[in-house]
């Protein structure tokens, strides 16, 4: 599991250039300064993880577990409560905060967050079916699916046969992504590549839990 | 405002010389050879300029040993010293493809006198 990580609200995507003069694609994170708000430990929830908040809401739109809640910690109120499993949270204190800071350039993270809705989605854009001809006396079923299952036997289509369906909008992990830059001053990660989520999504940044190693070693970072 | 745009104002140059489809650039750019860096020029018309922000294009064409040559650049990137513009072209459309059909005398873009505001 992740010894560490942030959470951020995705900003857009842009480029910049590295030390080669290349454009390298980039992903921008907002990255508030996080409080933490209740420490989780196996002995008293059963796992390890933070619960954090950033930013800053009314009193007054809060209601009353909310408030008893941020109250028993002595922290300010923020906009959203969002857990960070990690392996170990010995280290951290209620009240204590978190930065950008926590990341360098170079380091691998993994980016969760819940992806772009796409609505109710054919078969082809959902689960790559390759659709049918364009033409060879095809009617009306370029984008159909073809056959979901056998005849007599057995009967019925089997459950979990790929058909369309609802997609996106569901938890989506993108594994070892490169921290191309971290700005605690400016509040603002920049990571290498795409990002799940649109943009304004709340995203958790951790570090990679599968750290690719040279050839010819055995094992990754756990 | 774009919302990359804090981020974006740090790749951004400001040495940029004004210039537009048709006109004829001398574009200097930075060629690394092992660990010795030397300049190269490019020479050619503007034949299209696409893009915006940090992302903006421009392509160079030139006729080189009767071979048509065009090269993309970044309007930002650091790879390039130094643009600099020869002179001005007198043209009709924003993107000048219609060049790569034409050779010789045809292929001359007409100058631009005005000064541009």
């Amino acid at each position: 599991m992740a010894t560490k990580a942030i959470v951020g609200e995705k900003v857009g995507m842009t480029q910049i250039w590295d030390e080669e003069n290349r454009a390298v694609p980039v992903t921008v994170v907002k990255v508030a300064p996080v409080r933490i708000v209740q420490v989780k430990t196996p002995e008293t929830d059963g796992y390890s993880a933070l619960q954090v908040t950033w930013g800053t809401k009314r009193a007054s739109t809060l209601n009353a577990p909310e408030t008893g809640h941020f109250d028993k910690a002595g922290v300010q109120a923020g906009t959203k409560l969002v857990e960070l499993r990690l392996e170990d949270v010995a280290d951290y204190q209620v009240g204590q905060e978190i930065t950008a800071e926590i990341f360098e350039k170079g380091e691998r993270i993994d980016a969760t967050a819940v992806s772009k809705g796409k609505g109710f989605a054919g078969g082809m854009k959902r689960h790559n079916f390759k659709g049918q001809g364009a033409s060879h006396g095809n009617h009306k079923a370029h984008r159909a699916p073809g056959s979901i299952g056998g005849c007599a036997t057995p009967g019925r289509v089997f459950k979990g046969t790929k058909m369309a369906g609802r997609m996106g909008g569901n938890q989506v992990t993108t594994m070892n992504l490169e921290i191309v830059g971290a700005d605690p001053e400016r509040e603002i990660v920049l990571v290498k590549g795409a990002v799940p989520g649109p943009r304004g999504g709340v995203v958790v940044l951790r570090n990679s839990v599968k750290v690719a190693t040279p050839a010819g070693r055995s094992g990754g970072s756990k | 405002m774009h919302p990359t745009e804090l981020i974006d104002r740090d790749s951004l140059r400001d040495d940029i010389p004004d210039f537009r489809p048709g006109d004829t650039l001398k574009v200097h750019v930075r060629v690394t050879e092992g660990n010795r860096e030397r300049i190269q020029l490019f020479q050619g018309i503007v034949i299209r300029r696409q893009g915006g922000g940090v992302s903006e294009t421009f392509t160079v064409r030139k006729v080189s040993f009767g071979v048509g040559v065009e090269r993309t650049f970044p309007l930002h990137t650091p790879s390039v010293q130094k643009i600099e513009v020869e002179s001005l072209g007198d043209v009709r459309r924003a993107k000048l493809y219609y060049l790569r059909d034409l050779h010789g005398k045809a292929a001359k873009v007409k100058e631009r006198r005005a000064a541009r505001n």
